[in-house]
Formats: C-alpha cells, sequence, structure tokens
C-alpha cells in the first residue's frame, strides 16, 4: 500500500463520520453508553478485588509449639514446615515475644497480663503464611500432623467463609462485565450495520471497479476504530474523575481501617488504557463484521 | 478475446439463465446481445465480469478462465473490464470528477496520472465543463456519460454494458451510442445487452440473440428481429 492510498483511507474515514453524522453520533453514544457501564463495574470490581487481596494477605497460620520441643525439634518442625511446596514463609515467634504482642495489643489494660511476665504460660510460634492465601486450610492441615506442632490456629471457619464469598464476588463481577461487553458489541454492530446499509452502493460499485476487499475494508476498519475511541473518551473522562472525587472523600475515612482503596495512579492510566482499547476493539469488530456481508470472500 | 464454451448456468432456485452457450468474441468487435426479457441477456453478460460463476462450461478472456478465477483475482480482471449500467451506479454525494476518479483511486494511481485521465475521459464524453456538478444536477444522459467515463477511465479492453439506454429518450440514446462508437474506433471491445431496437436497426454490428438461455442467431450485420 502506498502512502498516498493510505492518506486517502483516512481522509475517506473521516468524511464518511461527517457524511453520516447521525450515525456517527448513534455508535459513539452506543460505545458510550457500554463503555460507561463497563467502567464503573471495573472500578468497582478493582477494588473489592484489591480489598480481598489484602485481607487475603493478612491470613496466616499460627503453629504452637509443643511446651517439650528442644532447639533441635524446634529447628525439624521448621525445616518440615518448610519442605511444603505452597508454603511462602516461616517466622519464629517465642513466648516471651508473643506476650509483649498481647500485652501491646490490649494497650493499657495490657499491664495486668505482666503478671504473666514470671511465669510465661504461652507457648512459642511459628507464624507461616502460604504463597496463596487460598492454600491456607490445606497448608495447616498438613501441619497438624507434624510431631511437636501442638496445636495449628488460622481462623478455622471464618476463612473458609471469607475465600467462598471473595470468589463468588470476583466471578459474578467477571460474568456482568463478559455480559456487558457482548451487549456493547452487539449494539455497535448493528449500528454500524445500518451506516453500511446505507452505503452498500458505494461497496458495490468498489468492487465493480476493481478494488480489492483489503482496500474496501480499509476506511471502514479505521472508521470503526475512530467511532470506538471517540466513544470511549466521555466514559474515560466522567469514570476517573468520579473515581478521583470518590477517592478524595473516602480515602481519609478508610486510613485506619483495613479497607483500602487504590491508589489514584497508576490505576487512572489502566482503567483509561483498558477502556480506550475495549472501545478500539468493539468499534473496529462491529465495522468489520457489518462489512463482511458485502464483500464476497 | 471472449471465448465461452457450453456455458450452462443455473441459479440456486432452480432457475436455468444459460442452457449451453458457445460464443467467440474478437478483441475491438461490438455486438448487440438481444432476447426478450428473463431470456438470460444479463446472465450472459454477467458472466463476463465474473458477477456469476458459470454452473459449469468455461469463459476464457484474454486467456484468463473466469470459471476458474480466484475470488481474491477477480478485482484484478475487473481493473481490464468496464462495466456501464441502466441505472448509472453513481455515487450521488461525489461531483462528476470525484465519480470518475473513484475508479482510479481505488486501483491506486497515483494522484497526478489520475488527474490527467479523468479529464481525458471527460473531455471524450463531452463533460469537462461540468466536471465539479454533483450527479442530481445533470441530465439522464449526462450521468450516463459519467458512468461511461468512469468505465473506460482505466483504459479496459472490453466495455460491457447492460442496457445502457434503457432508461434514456430516443435522441439522448443516440448522444451515448455515438460514444460508445467512438470508445469501439479506439480499439475496445463492447458487449452490450440491448432492447432499443431502432438503435440496433440503424447502427448495424455483430447480433447475438438469446432466448430460453441459448443463442438462436449470431449475425455479423443483424437486427434487432423482435416485434416488441
Amino acid at each position: 500500500m502506498t502512502f498516498n492510498t493510505l492518506k486517502r483511507h483516512f481522509r475517506e474515514s473521516f468524511k464518511n463520520l461527517g457524511r453520516n453524522g447521525w450515525m456517527t453520533f448513534a455508535s459513539i453514544s452506543a460505545v458510550t453508553v457500554t463503555l460507561l457501564l463497563v467502567g464503573v463495574f471495573l472500578v468497582v470490581m478493582l477494588n473489592i478485588q484489591h480489598f480481598t487481596k489484602q485481607v487475603e494477605k493478612d491470613v496466616e497460620i499460627r503453629v504452637h509449639i509443643d511446651l517439650t520441643a528442644t532447639d533441635a525439634d524446634k529447628e525439624a518442625l521448621r525445616k518440615q514446615i518448610e519442605a511444603i511446596p505452597e508454603v511462602g514463609s516461616v517466622t519464629y515467634s517465642s513466648k516471651d515475644e508473643e506476650l509483649q504482642k498481647l500485652i501491646k495489643s490490649f494497650g493499657e489494660e495490657g499491664s495486668s497480663f505482666k503478671l504473666f511476665e514470671q511465669d510465661n504460660p504461652l507457648s512459642d510460634v511459628f507464624i507461616v503464611k502460604t504463597k496463596e492465601p487460598t492454600d491456607t486450610v490445606k497448608v495447616a492441615k498438613k501441619i497438624e500432623k507434624f510431631k511437636f506442632a501442638d496445636k495449628v490456629k488460622y481462623g478455622q471457619g471464618q476463612i473458609e467463609k471469607l475465600f467462598a464469598t471473595t470468589k463468588v464476588i470476583r466471578n459474578i463481577g467477571l460474568g456482568l462485565i463478559i455480559g456487558l461487553l457482548f451487549t456493547a458489541m452487539f449494539l455497535i454492530s448493528n449500528t454500524i450495520k445500518i451506516t453500511i446499509f446505507a452505503r452498500r452502493r458505494e461497496i458495490e460499485i468498489m468492487r465493480l471497479v476493481g478494488a480489492t476487499n483489503g482496500f474496501i475494508r480499509w476506511p471502514f476498519f479505521l472508521e470503526g476504530l475512530w467511532l470506538g475511541v471517540l466513544g470511549a473518551l466521555l466514559p474515560i473522562t466522567v469514570v476517573l474523575s468520579a473515581y478521583s472525587y470518590v477517592f478524595d472523600l473516602l480515602h481519609p475515612k478508610l486510613e485506619n481501617t483495613f479497607v483500602q482503596l487504590l491508589p489514584f495512579y497508576p490505576f487512572a492510566w489502566q482503567i483509561g488504557g483498558v477502556l480506550l482499547l475495549l472501545g478500539a476493539c468493539i468499534g473496529i469488530w462491529g465495522s468489520m463484521m457489518s462489512v463482511h456481508r458485502f464483500l464476497k470472500v | 478475446m471472449i471465448e465461452m464454451q457450453d456455458v450452462y448456468k443455473t441459479y440456486p432456485n432452480g432457475v436455468v439463465a444459460l442452457n449451453g452457450i458457445s460464443v467467440r468474441i474478437k478483441q475491438g468487435e461490438f455486438v448487440y446481445v438481444v432476447g426478450p426479457s428473463g431470456a438470460g441477456k444479463s446472465t450472459f453478460v454477467k458472466m463476463m465480469y465474473r458477477e456469476e460463476k458459470p454452473t459449469s462450461g468455461s469463459i476464457m478472456i484474454n486467456g484468463v478462465n473466469l470459471a476458474k478465477l480466484k475470488e481474491s483475482k477477480v478485482p484484478l480482471l475487473r481493473r481490464n473490464i468496464g462495466v456501464v449500467f441502466q441505472d448509472f451506479k453513481l455515487l450521488p454525494k461525489l461531483t462528476v470528477y470525484e465519480n470518475v476518479a473513484f475508479a482510479l483511486e481505488v486501483i491506486e494511481e497515483s494522484p497526478k496520472n489520475i488527474k490527467k485521465r479523468v479529464m481525458e475521459v471527460l473531455d471524450l464524453v463531452r463533460l469537462k465543463h461540468k466536471a465539479r456538478f454533483y450527479p442530481d444536477e445533470l441530465s439522464g444522459g449526462e450521468q450516463q456519460r459519467v458512468s461511461i467515463a468512469r468505465s473506460i477511465v482505466n483504459s479496459p479492453a472490453i466495455v460491457i454494458a447492460d442496457e445502457p439506454t434503457g432508461n434514456l429518450d430516443p435522441d439522448t440514446s443516440w448522444e451515448i451510442m455515438d460514444i460508445f462508437e467512438r470508445i469501439n474506433e479506439r480499439g475496445t471491445t463492447i458487449v452490450m445487452a440491448t432492447h432499443n431496437r431502432e438503435i440496433v436497426n440503424t447502427i448495424r454490428k455483430r447480433v447475438i440473440a438469446i432466448e430460453r438461455g441459448k443463442i438462436v442467431r449470431d449475425e455479423v450485420r443483424g437486427e434487432y428481429g423482435y416485434d416488441v
């Protein structure tokens, strides 16, 4: 393809947007509305995802070491735990350290525990973190069987519930986004089909005077691209300014809780990029699907 | 040179349009294709620019068998064949100049050559002064001249016309025929399907008559021969 031809395709694609003014508007609106919905969902979903990741990360297994274990026994137990493939890290915490933590966590009233400093009833523990939080239960069950592992605690019961809930939320969100995208594609391909139907004569004449299918497709390809990109601009602006507003509003209030929002950067770039790419893809796809009907291939 | 050998065409709905056609048209000939409506004239000419494929038989145009031509090679064939229709098939949103230039743009001709060639053919059809007009600002005859200009702008060896005077009044039809004759004089083959008895009987050329999908008559300086 020569440079002149490429120039022609660009010129044609822009001219056609202008010539089919109302249809251009309709197509862009279809992209805008759907991407707006997808954008909002995406932001909410990614934040939930972020939040559940945070919660899951806090999950740990506390292995209470049997009081009769010698240093060598402890070392053997650590080796055994580390040998489990799903285990990420093993940290040792002596019973004195555990007591200090306990006293600290109770603040003012913690001082009453100081009595136990002389005769500490706690046991030494290994704090185990798995590589994947969802493996926690499996790993805990394995550790329970080891010698000198007195008690294994990981928030039995609650953890299974947490993982089940986050999994459901993730799947619902994914399903909704995929559903929305399909609706968008359908809407856009229909709108573009109408504009192309109005131009079937043009395609017919192009075929008649010896234009190749590739040549005929180019301006339509570009047109779809512009429609998608133009349609994505408004949703990107709206979603990002809304997120920035919500973030500024909620972030200070959430500072001391375990719920954290995704920081604005680089999240803004990611969302903007994803929406732009989605817009371009559905625009091109819709346009190509519609022009296909008029080309004998 | 166009050569058809035992061409049959049955449409998917069962209609038999061509029922064994063999014909040879030499380069530079002027041929009328006549016959009653529905006899297969249109299918016959459509075969030549590969709008339809034969069910069986072969169609050779300058050594290429259209029956076996790949879909991707059809554009290249079309660049060597001009086609003119009864309803002109002009693009209403393009000017006369742009409509003609369109045929060169899509085959990626350089802009310099496009300008030169378009002005040449507009001169040939005597429409140079209306280059900036839009189709709906022209008479039917003028529109047809634009479509003829478009069909010959890339200097094809063959021009196929499917009832080019079908929508025009008698005076205008003669103008159109004058242009076709001049194109033919320059060595271009013309194949014209027509219902215009006066033209066929006055400007005497080879006449191929088709009835029920068969060639029933082929005369060097023939007559229209139907009393319709």
